[in-house]
């Protein structure tokens, strides 16, 4: 490894000197947080309730039947008096009540369908789920903002800190430092809590994962039982593969 | 006993009925139980008959997505896209609808990597030369059909990568001169990507397309069947038959090869399985991560990346730019100098003349209309080459131009021996060459522009010589094939 890194270092070395510019790091984004997710019922829950009620009021998840969520320990009844708001029936879609023109009015921008979104958030940095995982615990105060906040992670994004009211509010410091290339890079150099919330960091670092956990779950609910069926699956074919192999083997004897 | 026998004697009764009006038994004994193949197939030879069963898989998950696809591009009540919101609504409402979007998402690209090895197997083997250029060519243009209908299909869950990859790909139209343009307004049937094209993009993808691909599929087997299969030994098994007829080396394909495939199609269908139930997204290269946001016209990804079964052409497109043209003009005149001087077939040297005449004029003088002399611009003195066609046309010539090459193989081709193992080193050479090559295109054309190997070697040059590689793969066969140090081939095939 050592070895392989001074081999590296002098080829780093040797293209630098002989003037050929050196390519940054192509698609290299800010670094993400790995995300605890977790697919326990009590988890899933906890960021089912979280979801319902901070997220759903701006943000549809139009895919996701109320119903879908029996699959992750809850009774239609329970759904009904805890987590529908905003419909009549458990068959319904998360459906949001926000109208998207007046949303666009507020925010400049139609808060997005949830319902794929920590699909969509993938990348080569990790999965969405760390992605949204680093998003929701990274919003700072910024009075520059039509809405006084800011993200890390999104800058300029459009929407206000959700949750708020449980991280409370964070302080961002910037430092600026010189590349060595003569570029001028702005890092985080750290976030501070200046106003706490409802909960502490640990606290509300344990809610987003359940309902950053909650959010994956519900970009394909059961992609537990398309695992467990896989198993399943593979060893059927396997027997079939052992078997035809057999049938082969039987019927090539005679082919010298 | 009685009564098996009644039953066994009116089952003949009833083929007897079909014969006479239908040559039932006599396709049975054609195709299958009478068609005699080489025995000595080996590993290469399983991915005709799994290409034969991804169709058939993509056909038939194709019907059920669309009794409940809508290709629709308008906004439902939630703000999302119908065609959008009508795949999820597969792959949560409809019962066992997420297996059946999986296996068509993932059997597309399956597709492709069965077709590639096949493909491949014909470069090792010799599969293209005579008598085979007809086989050959009905490939090459399902290879082409199946580009086509992959390209169709990526549009319709109208995510951001399919709005964004069919806005790229038909703008290229633009770069034909003259039509380009209009051209690619009539593809669309809009000025952007639309509801229009959605709906064209669907017919294409759903009828189009398939019924030529299954007139493809047939045509190639008929071909096949008529003048037999080759083999890993490139020799003939016709030159050896017994007293009835039947080739020394040649087995019935049924049962053998049916036995045989269906072991393949149990190790293809575990692969299969593994991404189907385990990793559908394929680490993002066979469902792209970014498209999974509904497409949307007014954000312009940062990276519009094809998905990973096109990359090596569209590498050589984006390698293709106006600082690599001087290179590639000189390195495609010298290829296409040498393929004139190696190749005995006419036509190749008359298409050679005219590939180096046309690179002339496009260069240094044709403007739209005129075939004007070329300038003595600071060009020649190495300033500028800019005022034939600009760098984007050629790049979309080069990457229809790369796909089409393949289908020059049986004419460039001059070696002594069909298969790889009585080929010499310098066709072995050039044929890794090629691989490495392929994969390098392919790999680059998945990252974003700047990209670097280990954030050191720049992407660009590598593609830029890659490009020259695969061309010369090509271009160079008629030459190193006819000198290349060749073993005897055997006179049967050998045992494997």
């Amino acid at each position: 490894m050592s070895l392989l890194n001074k081999l590296l270092a002098a080829a780093a070395l040797a293209v630098t000197m002989a003037g050929v510019p050196m390519v940054a790091q192509a698609a290299g984004g800010p670094a993400l947080d790995k995300a605890p997710v977790r697919f326990d019922d009590a988890s899933l829950q906890q960021g089912a309730k979280l979801f319902v009620n901070y997220c759903l009021s701006c943000h549809g998840a139009s895919s996701v039947r109320y119903n879908t969520l029996t699959q992750i320990g809850l009774s239609e009844q329970q759904i009904k008096d805890n987590l529908m708001f905003a419909a009549d029936k458990p068959g319904e879609q998360m459906m949001v009540a926000l109208r998207r023109d007046d949303a666009r009015k507020w925010f400049g921008v139609a808060p997005p369908d949830l319902s794929v979104i920590a699909r969509a958030r993938a990348s080569e940095q990790g999965s969405g789920a760390d992605w949204l995982y680093t998003y929701l615990r990274q919003f700072y105060r910024d009075d520059s903002r039509p809405t006084g906040w800011n993200n890390v992670l999104f800058p300029g994004v459009g929407m206000p800190h959700a949750l708020w009211g449980l991280q409370g509010e964070q302080e961002a410091h910037f430092v600026t430092k010189d590349d060595g290339h003569g570029n001028k890079v702005t890092h985080l150099e750290s976030l501070e809590i200046v106003k706490p919330g409802t909960l502490t960091k640990e606290e509300y670092d344990e809610q987003v994962a359940n309902l950053v956990s909650f959010i994956t779950w519900m970009g394909e609910p059961g992609q537990e039982t398309r695992r467990s069926m896989g198993w399943l699956v593979l060893a059927v074919l396997s027997v079939f593969a052992v078997v035809s192999w057999l049938l082969k083997r039987a019927y090539w004897k005679d082919v010298h | 006993m009685t009564c098996c026998k009644i039953v066994t004697d009116k089952a003949q009764q009833l083929l007897g009925w079909v014969d006479e009006r239908f040559p039932l038994t006599t396709l049975y004994r054609e195709h299958l139980a009478e068609y005699y193949a080489p025995k000595n197939f080996n590993f290469w030879y399983f991915f005709g008959s799994l290409a034969l069963l991804v169709l058939v898989i993509q056909i038939v998950t194709g019907i059920f997505l669309v009794m409940h696809y809508k290709p629709d591009a308008s906004l439902n009540a939630a703000g999302v896209p119908v065609a959008f919101a009508s795949v999820e609504y597969i792959m949560r409402d409809v019962a066992g609808g997420k297996f059946i979007r999986y296996m068509h998402s993932t059997g597309a690209s399956m597709f492709f990597i069965v077709v590639y090895l096949h493909m491949f197997r014909g470069l090792l083997y010799g599969s293209y030369r005579k008598p085979r250029e007809l086989i050959w060519l009905f490939g090459m243009a399902i290879f082409l059909c199946l580009m086509a209908e992959a390209f169709f299909g990526y549009l319709l869950p109208w995510g951001q990568m399919s709005f964004w990859g069919a806005q790229v790909i038909v703008n290229l139209f633009e770069a034909i001169p003259v039509i380009g343009p209009d051209l690619s307004i009539f593809i669309r049937g809009d000025f952007v990507v639309s509801d229009a094209t959605l709906n064209r993009f669907f017919a294409f993808h759903v009828i189009a397309i398939p019924l030529v691909l299954l007139g493809l599929v047939a045509a190639h087997l008929i071909a096949l069947h008529e003048v037999g299969s080759n083999n890993p030994d490139g020799v003939e098994i016709k030159k050896y038959k017994d007293a009835n007829g039947i080739p020394l080396d040649g087995i019935p394909f049924h049962p053998y090869y049916t036995v045989k495939d269906i072991f393949g199609v149990s190790i293809f269908l575990i692969v299969f399985a593994i991404i189907v139930f385990f990793a559908p997204e394929g680490g993002g290269y066979f469902l792209e991560f970014n498209n999974f946001f509904p497409a949307d016209s007014l954000k312009t990804p940062a990276h519009i990346a094809p998905v990973w079964y096109f990359t090596p052409f569209y590498s050589m497109l984006r390698a293709t730019t106006s600082d690599f043209l001087p290179v590639l003009w000189a390195f495609v005149a010298l290829i296409a100098g040498l393929t004139f001087r190696g190749t005995g077939c006419v036509w190749i040297k008359r298409a050679c003349l005219l590939l180096v005449a046309g690179l002339y004029w496009g260069f240094f003088g044709l403007t739209v209309f005129g075939f004007t002399p070329p300038p003595i611009d600071p060009v020649v003195l190495g300033v500028h080459l800019g005022r034939g066609l600009d760098a984007k046309f050629w790049g979309v010539a080069m990457m229809g131009g790369s796909v089409m090459l393949f289908g020059l193989l049986p004419w460039l081709d001059q070696s002594p021996v069909k298969s790889i193992r009585y080929k010499g080193p310098l066709f072995k050479t050039i044929l890794t060459l090629f691989v490495i090559s392929f994969v390098l295109l392919g790999f680059l054309g998945t990252k974003a522009p700047g990209y670097a190997f280990f954030g050191l070697i720049p992407g660009g040059p590598v593609a830029a010589i890659c490009t020259i590689l695969y061309l010369a793969f090509f271009g160079l066969m008629p030459w190193y094939s006819r000198i290349d140090k060749t073993k005897p081939e055997p006179e049967r095939v050998t045992s494997k």
